[in-house]
Order: C-alpha cells, then structure tokens, then sequence
C-alpha cells in the first residue's frame, strides 16, 4: 500500500518552545491515522504545516508526493481542513458557506447549489441550510463546517479534535459521519486527545508526547506494547474470595487484588497465558465456584500512562497545559 | 465529479475577490441595527456641529460660504475615514475565528480575502458618503456646482478610504484580535482627522499645529472636496498632493498587509 501522507522530522519552534521536535509518521491511501496525545503535545501545529498554514523550520512533509512548503497550491486543491473550532462564517447560512467555497474552488453556479444541497442533506442539515450558522447548536456547526472541508472532495481529509468540547450525543453523531466518509476511501488525518475516540476511528494510532513521537502501532498493538494483561475471576461465593486470593498466590510471584465489593480476583499476568490457565485450574482443584473469568487487555489509556508517565486526557477541555499549548502556540 | 475551472493569475485574484467581496454583503442587511448605528454617528456629527458650533465656527469663514456648505466635505473624509476601522475589525474577527485559516487551506489567491474585504467595506464607505449628502441637504448643504461634481467628491473620498483600509488591514492583521483592532484602528483617527480642516478653518489654530494640520491629507482632501462642490473645480496644485498621498498609502501599505496575512 502507498503512503499519501510522508512527514519526516517536521520540527516547528515558537520561540525558545519547540512545539514540534522532529515528527515523522506515514499515512497509507485509503488509511485513518489518528495522531494521540494531550493538549500542547504537537498535534494541531503537526496539522497546521501538513495544511500549509504553518511553515515547518526542519524537515518535509509531502501529500499525494506534492510538498508542503515548495507545492502548497497543489497540497490545497487536495486536502479538507476542518478545524477545533468551526471555521464557518457565522453570519452566513449553512448553504452559503458550502456554495461559497464551492465557488471559490472553481465551480460553476449550478455545480456549487447542487454540491451545497447534496452536504447539507448527507449532514441532516436539509432543514437548517438557510438558516445563518450563529443559530446553529455546536454539533450542527461541527457538521457544517465537515461538510465544507468536504465540497473538493478531497483526497486527505484533517480532522484537527474533531469532537473537543461536543457532548456525547453530539460526538457519537460525528463519528457516525467521520465512518461514513472512511468507508468510502477518504484517508483522514485525525487529532484527538481522546484515547477513545482514537481506538474507534483510526486504523493506526502514532502516540505524541511534547512534540515527539513517543508511540506507533495500531490500537492493539499499543496495547500489547504495554503486556499487561489482567486476569478477572468473578467468584459465585464472595465468602471463597480469600481463599481463592491464597489459591492464586501460591501459582507463582504475578501480583494478586481481590476486590471484595464485586467478589472479583484480579492477577496481573503479563504475556503469560499459561499462567492464567494455571490459576483458574487450580481455583477449579480447590472448589472454588467461579461465575466468570475473562483476559483484559489494557485500555489505550493504561497505555498512555505507561508510555509518557502521565494521563493522556485532562479533566476539562480547558487549556490546562504547561508546554506551548497548541492554539497559543498557533497564533 | 463537478468540473473545476479556477482561472490562474491575476484573473484568480479578481474570481476570488469578488467572490469573498460577496461573503461580507450577503449578511450586510441581516444585521441591519449595525447599518443603523453606522449612519447614525455621521447624522449625530452633522446635526451637532451645525447647531452647536456651527454659529460660532461659521463667523471666520468666507461671508459668502454657509458652515454646512464648509462642514460636509469634511465631515465626509472624517467619517469615511473612521469607517475603514471595520477593515481592521473584519480582518482581525476572521483571523480569531478561524476563518482566515479556512481560507488559506483553499487554493486560491493570497490576496484575496484582504481584497474581498475591502472592497466590500468600500461599498459600504459608499453608502455612508450617499447617506452623508442627504442628511447635508437637510442642514442646507447644496451641490452647488452640479451633481456631477458631487458624485465625484463621493468617489475621491472612497478612494481614499479604500486606500486608508490597507493601514486598517495591516493593524488588524498585526493585533490579531477584533476588541482590540477596534481600539487600536481607532485612537489614532481622532489626531488624525481633528488636526486638519475638517471642522474649523486651519488658521483659528496655533501656529505650529497649522504647519501639521495643513499638510495632514485629510486637510488636503477635505479642501480638495470643498473645491468640487463650491467651486466645481480644483484650484491648481490640490489634485496632485491628494492623489500621492492615496498611491503612496496603497504602495506602502497594500505589500505589508499582505505579507502579514502570509504570516498569519
């Protein structure tokens, strides 16, 4: 498979903040790679010179083979942007601004009405198109401004935290949308800081950390990285609990919790399998009733923690963030 | 797939601009309360200084020149003058919303949002001027020279706020934001347009402030405009000065916003 999307050792400074220190990544035609990691980790301004708004200090990055820096012109006529904040104009209708663009992007009259109609109803936005976008709720603006980095049909698509400070219907909604449009070929660019998000759309997930690229693989694979997998043995008895905690002890030196309120024993097993076939033979062979056991793989946040030292979401959306935070960085 | 036929060269730019021209029309009478208060600082200007000043002001003018006659070409320049703020303003609310962004992640001219602005605010600048001389005739304003020389005083006054508009776009572009675009596109209008000969003749002045006011181009321009509609022609050697300071201000002005808007 060919890769649209080369960036090697992008480095952007602002000031004495090196924003971006030396990021390669390659995104297959066809393919979703979401760039993970917190506020201020790179990931916008990583964006901001693939879009050829930025211009990187080191390093290259080439879409469809057209460079970023020497080629912008051509790199524009094939990507859509769509930011963090929904860069319509406001005081235009949600037709206007899809028609607007159209035009802008060469299209006859005609051509640009029948692809403005064709968005807004693919974006249920029929009914609202001829409403001004400052009416709109965020999620309605999230989908409009989608549909206008849409109207080129473009062969990369960015979608820069496409679903930061949405609420939960309104983010499901856009990632119903953002499927769609992967299911048809589009290859997207996608910056989140939620490990969630990144694990439900992106094929191949590059972890950035303080401008680095700290991690890459796809979302199992990152969780492998980490091996931890737990084994949860939910018991019928929550009396059995310590007995079977001995039981489980006396297998071999993998750390052993037993979480009395839901009568659950958890052994860290790592990579060994075996071991946990041991313990629930041995839980079996001393009589103890198990309702349930499972192998849990860790979640892309255990991930997260384990590969940078901290927690990969902030509490709030808010701009909590000590080294450059993105949209500072970008102005 | 639509067919795309973008023209190339300067023909992109003239595509694009009118285009972008349009954006900021289009929502023009939605926000008609905006319109409103746009006109109702000249009208408040006129009517104030006709009846509060006006009596005393008009006393060391020419006997045969009436204050409204005096006070309408320069009030024109004044208020088209302060009016080119809204091209900072634009600019710097486009910048913080996103918008500009937008814009340079399409394939189209570079220039083309900074023109698309300010043609736009110079079509508005041009209603506010048509505005201006039905509230004069009010006051007793009159064309005395002949509507065309009226139409012409309107016309030099836009040009020169279109050219005003590039400071306006490279302040706006430079401060980035639209609270304070408006305060800093603002501030220095009041030197600007108050040391000239816009409401009093230049010579109740002292006289070192006469030596800045009577080269300050909105003396030169307001004077000039007074020509048209008194006289119904210029007296020699008024055009030129007026003409150089516009082309220089676009020279100097028109590059530095746009590489701005390049940085952006």
């Amino acid at each position: 498979m060919s890769n649209l999307i080369e960036v090697n050792g992008l480095v952007k400074h602002f000031g004495a903040t090196r924003a971006v220190d030396g990021v390669s990544f390659n995104v297959g035609t066809g393919t979703v790679l979401g760039l993970l990691g917190p506020n201020g980790a790179g990931k916008t301004t990583t964006v901001r010179m693939l879009a050829t708004l930025l211009t990187p200090d080191a390093g290259s990055a080439s879409i469809d083979g057209f460079d970023v820096v020497t080629d912008a012109t051509s790199v524009r006529s094939i990507i859509g942007l769509t930011g963090q904040y929904a860069a319509v104009d406001e005081k235009l209708t949600g037709r206007e601004n899809l028609w607007m663009v159209g035009r802008l992007l060469g299209m006859r009259r005609d051509d640009a009405d029948a692809r403005a109609s064709e968005l807004l109803a693919r974006f249920r936005l029929s009914d609202a198109g001829d409403r001004q976008v400052k009416t709109y709720s965020g999620g309605m603006r999230r989908r409009v401004d989608l549909a206008v980095s849409l109207v080129g049909r473009p062969e990369v698509l960015f979608l820069d935290e496409p679903t930061t400070g949405l609420d939960p219907a309104s983010r499901i909604e856009m990632w119903e949308v953002t499927r769609e449009l992967i299911s048809e070929g589009t290859t997207v660019l996608l910056t989140t800081q939620y490990l969630e998000e990144a694990d439900e759309l992106a094929d191949r997930i590059v972890v950035i950390d303080s401008g680095r690229v700290i991690a890459e693989g796809t979302a199992e694979e990152l969780k492998d990285r980490t091996g931890g997998r737990t084994l949860e043995l939910t018991l019928t008895q929550r009396a059995d609990l310590e007995r079977a905690t001995t039981i489980a002890m006396r297998i071999g030196d993998r750390p052993v919790t037993a979480r009395s309120d839901v009568a659950t024993l958890e052994v860290e097993v790592g990579r060994d399998t075996e071991y946990a076939a041991r313990v629930v033979a041995a839980l079996s062979e001393g009589g103890i009733a198990v309702e349930e056991f499972r192998l849990q793989r860790p979640s892309l946040d255990d991930v997260f923690l384990s590969l940078t030292g901290h927690a990969a979401e902030a509490e709030a959306d808010g701009e909590e963030d000590e080294n450059g935070d993105d949209e500072q960085a970008d102005s | 797939m639509s067919a795309l036929s973008r023209p190339r060269g300067p023909a992109a730019l003239l595509h694009d601009g009118v285009i972008l021209t349009w954006r900021n029309l289009v929502s023009l009478p939605r926000t008609p309360e905006l319109l409103l208060f746009t006109l109702i600082q000249p009208i408040m200007f006129v009517l104030l200084f006709t009846y509060v000043f006006g009596g005393s002001i008009g006393q060391s003018l020419p006997p045969d020149v009436s204050y409204a006659q005096f006070l309408i070409p320069g009030i024109m320049v004044q208020t088209l003058v302060f009016s080119t703020n809204s091209t900072a303003v634009g600019l710097a609310d486009d910048l913080q919303k996103g918008l500009v962004d937008r814009f340079r992640s399409l394939p189209i001219a570079r220039s083309a949002v900074l023109v698309g602005r300010i043609c736009s605010d110079a079509v508005r600048l041009t209603m506010v001027a048509v505005v201006l001389v039905a509230i004069g005739y009010v006051v007793g304003f009159r064309l005395e020279a002949g509507i065309g020389w009226g139409v012409l005083m309107i016309l030099t006054a836009v040009a020169f706020g279109f050219s005003m508009s590039w400071i306006m776009a490279t302040i706006g572009l430079s401060v980035r934001d639209a609270e304070t675009a408006s305060t800093a596109g603002f501030v220095w209008l009041f030197p600007l347009t108050f040391v000239s000969s816009v409401f009093v003749p230049v010579t109740s002045m002292p006289g070192w402030l006469q030596v800045i006011a009577r080269n300050n181009p909105v003396t030169l321009l307001s004077n000039l405009l007074r020509e048209f509609t008194l006289i119904g022609r210029p007296a020699a050697g008024t055009v030129l000065p007026v003409l150089l300071w516009m082309v220089g201000i676009v020279v100097v002005f028109a590059p530095l916003a746009v590489s701005r808007y390049r940085k952006v």
